[in-house]
């Protein structure tokens, strides 16, 4: 039981979504218990696998026993652990806010989710380049349909760009893996890390070939700055529950980045060492920038969050560009916080546009909120979580990514993101008092929240002081995450020692 | 044989490449598929091209066979291009009919 327990995040989903596709339309009550219940299993398994992973040790599953490097492997580190939960996590978050009614308002929602749950935890889960792709097309087919649930011509539109451009994407996933198949003659990153490390001179052209088109990829699931322009309008146009379970995505992006580079492109691989980190912390500080910019011109608090994850994919970018242990934990620490709290002020605006009427969340005076004072008061938690202002976990993540820079990096990535926080504070202050203060004419009108929709905001809201308050464990957790990714030989002996031995 | 199999990948990637610039959904789509036809023969061809090899291994165990995993790499690509362009075709369709054109930006053109 305990051996097969690292393949239970996908096994679960996938079981869950093949049940719940059992009828298109009706039986509201037992889908929605089906999908939380395998939400809940998916979370407990993710606290079993990071109690065995906080151990140090790294697991690992053969699926159907063909031993690695020539079978597909699951591999579960601390880092794919922690990914595991905050999915988890915040998947809670979300599925228990859509039972309230956003699920009814297209057909197959639970069963949807469930697949993107199974091709997010088969990403991080992977330990083969190849699989790797596979699951990004799984939880983008779901994220497609999930996409355009409800349906609307904001979301069909946003749905091309997002399907094309991702339809492209996965064209230049599939020639980097194979440019890279072709080069080194593995697909398990793993043993691809130490081929790489006995590369031939002239294969070395091709390899950094393929990797840095695999960084276009991971650039666009991550939005980067050329590739970011989809993102806004997409988390904007998603119902709640789905642009909350997006904060995840981009994450994907960033997860994959440091596990492809610091496995493969690390210390061992010689010439081609840090090969994406010149672009990778550029073109960070680039996308801060950007985000700023977006996040003072937007006139919709959808837009206004979804810049703010912008400006989270620009810290934690800049982080992974830095590459040093130090800011790997802290890009760490900030990545749980920023998913948690982003994906809660994405089901809170869909509150907030429910009791607004015509007005919806688009930044203008309008009538007063029923609920006004309890809405404020999560929103206000909320921004100041999200801004980075003390005593929340925003400014303690934003202060170890500072802190973690050394001092030519301190020159450029200090001011551009307290400019950036800057800037989310101005725009965040003047939405609040928009939509609190200013909005009194009139009567106010909608119906009261369900409680169903309070506690996905609250759960994932509470991660904000939890996270102040048990910071001593999860910053060494992150610590000793950073410090495993740093030494990636951990990883391929575990993971070859079998094969080695018997060549 | 290499240089007609790049010259064909080459130019399907580049007419898909031109279309899926283009601004009506019908020719991205189209461009998309090429694409993803020229990727799928660039797969192909990455384990080295071989004539008259065994598909898997000989029977003495002896000389050229084809490399198999790009097959299977191949095959699964196929598979999920397939499963995607049916889907990007439907949106296409529904993106025409709630739009009320066919420009990938739903904008109406500008006929000057």
């Amino acid at each position: 039981m305990m051996q097969h327990l690292v393949v239970f995040p996908i096994v679960v989903p996938l079981v869950a979504g093949i049940i719940l596709l059992y009828q298109r339309q009706g039986l509201v009550r037992f889908k929605r218990a089906v999908s939380v219940v395998a939400t809940l299993l998916s979370l407990a398994a993710a606290i079993a696998l990071i109690t065995r992973a906080a151990e140090g040790e790294i697991l690992y599953y053969a699926l159907g026993d063909w031993q690695p490097p020539f079978g597909i492997v699951l591999v579960l580190d601390r880092l794919s652990a922690l990914m595991l939960l905050v999915t988890a996590v915040l998947a809670l978050g979300a599925v228990v806010f859509a039972c309230a009614s956003d699920d009814e308002k297209g057909s197959n929602f639970h069963g949807l989710f469930q697949w993107q749950l199974l091709g997010i935890n088969g990403a991080f889960l992977t330990g083969d380049l190849f699989n790797l792709f596979v699951f990004f097309e799984v939880l983008l087919l779901a994220s497609y349909a999930l996409l355009l649930h409800g349906g609307g011509k904001a979301r069909i539109q946003s749905g091309v760009y997002y399907v094309v451009l991702n339809l492209a994407g996965s064209s230049l996933f599939l020639i980097a893996a194979g440019i890279l198949y072709g080069a080194t003659g593995t697909l398990n990153m793993a043993d691809m890390a130490i081929r790489v490390a006995e590369l031939p001179a002239e294969r070395q052209g091709l390899v950094t070939a393929g990797g840095l088109i695999l960084l276009v990829v991971f650039g666009l699931k991550s939005a980067m700055l050329p590739l970011y322009f989809w993102l806004p309008r997409a988390y904007a146009a998603a119902p709640a529950p789905v642009a909350a379970l997006f904060a995840i995505m981009t994450k994907v992006g960033i997860y994959a980045i440091l596990r492809v580079y610091l496995l493969i492109f690390g210390e061992s691989a010689g010439a081609l060492d840090a090969l994406e980190q010149a672009w990778v912390w550029w073109l960070g500080l680039a996308t801060l920038a950007a985000s700023a910019v977006g996040i003072l011109a937007s006139r919709d608090l959808r837009q206004l969050i979804a810049y703010l994850v912008l400006l989270s994919v620009g810290t934690l970018l800049a982080s992974a560009g830095m590459r040093s242990e130090a800011a790997a934990s802290a890009l760490l620490y900030y990545l749980i916080h920023t998913t948690l709290v982003t994906g809660g002020l994405f089901l809170l605006a869909e509150m907030i546009g429910a009791q607004r009427g015509k007005a919806g969340t688009r930044l203008v005076k309008a009538r007063p909120l029923v609920q006004g004072k309890a809405l404020g008061l999560a929103f206000f938690i909320g921004a100041v979580a999200v801004v980075g202002v003390p005593p929340l976990s925003g400014a303690l993540g934003k202060a170890l990514v500072l802190n973690s820079a050394d001092d030519v990096q301190r020159l450029w990535l200090w001011p551009t993101l307290l400019i950036a926080s800057l800037a989310s504070l101005i725009a965040l202050s003047r939405a609040g008092s928009t939509l609190f203060w200013r909005s009194h004419y009139g009567n106010p009108s909608g119906a009261a929240l369900s409680r169903c929709q309070w506690f996905g905001v609250v759960w994932l809201l509470s991660a904000a002081p939890l996270l102040v308050a048990f910071a001593q464990p999860v910053s060494s957790y992150t610590q000793a995450t950073a410090e495993q990714l740093a030494h990636p030989e951990r990883l391929t002996d575990t993971l070859l020692s079998n094969a080695r031995g018997s060549l | 044989m290499e240089t007609l199999y790049a010259v064909t990948t080459g130019v399907l990637s580049a007419c898909g490449l031109y279309l899926t610039l283009r601004g009506r959904t019908f020719s991205v789509v189209v461009g998309l598929t090429l694409l993803s036809y020229a990727v799928n023969l660039f797969l192909f061809s990455m384990g080295g091209l071989t004539t008259d090899g065994a598909a898997v291994i000989h029977d003495d165990g002896h000389g050229a066979y084809a490399d198999p995993l790009p097959q299977a790499l191949v095959l699964t690509a196929i598979v999920i291009g397939f499963a995607m362009t049916a889907f990007v075709v439907i949106l296409a369709m529904r993106a025409r009919s709630e739009l009320g054109n066919d420009q990938v930006d739903g904008k109406k053109e500008d006929r000057e």
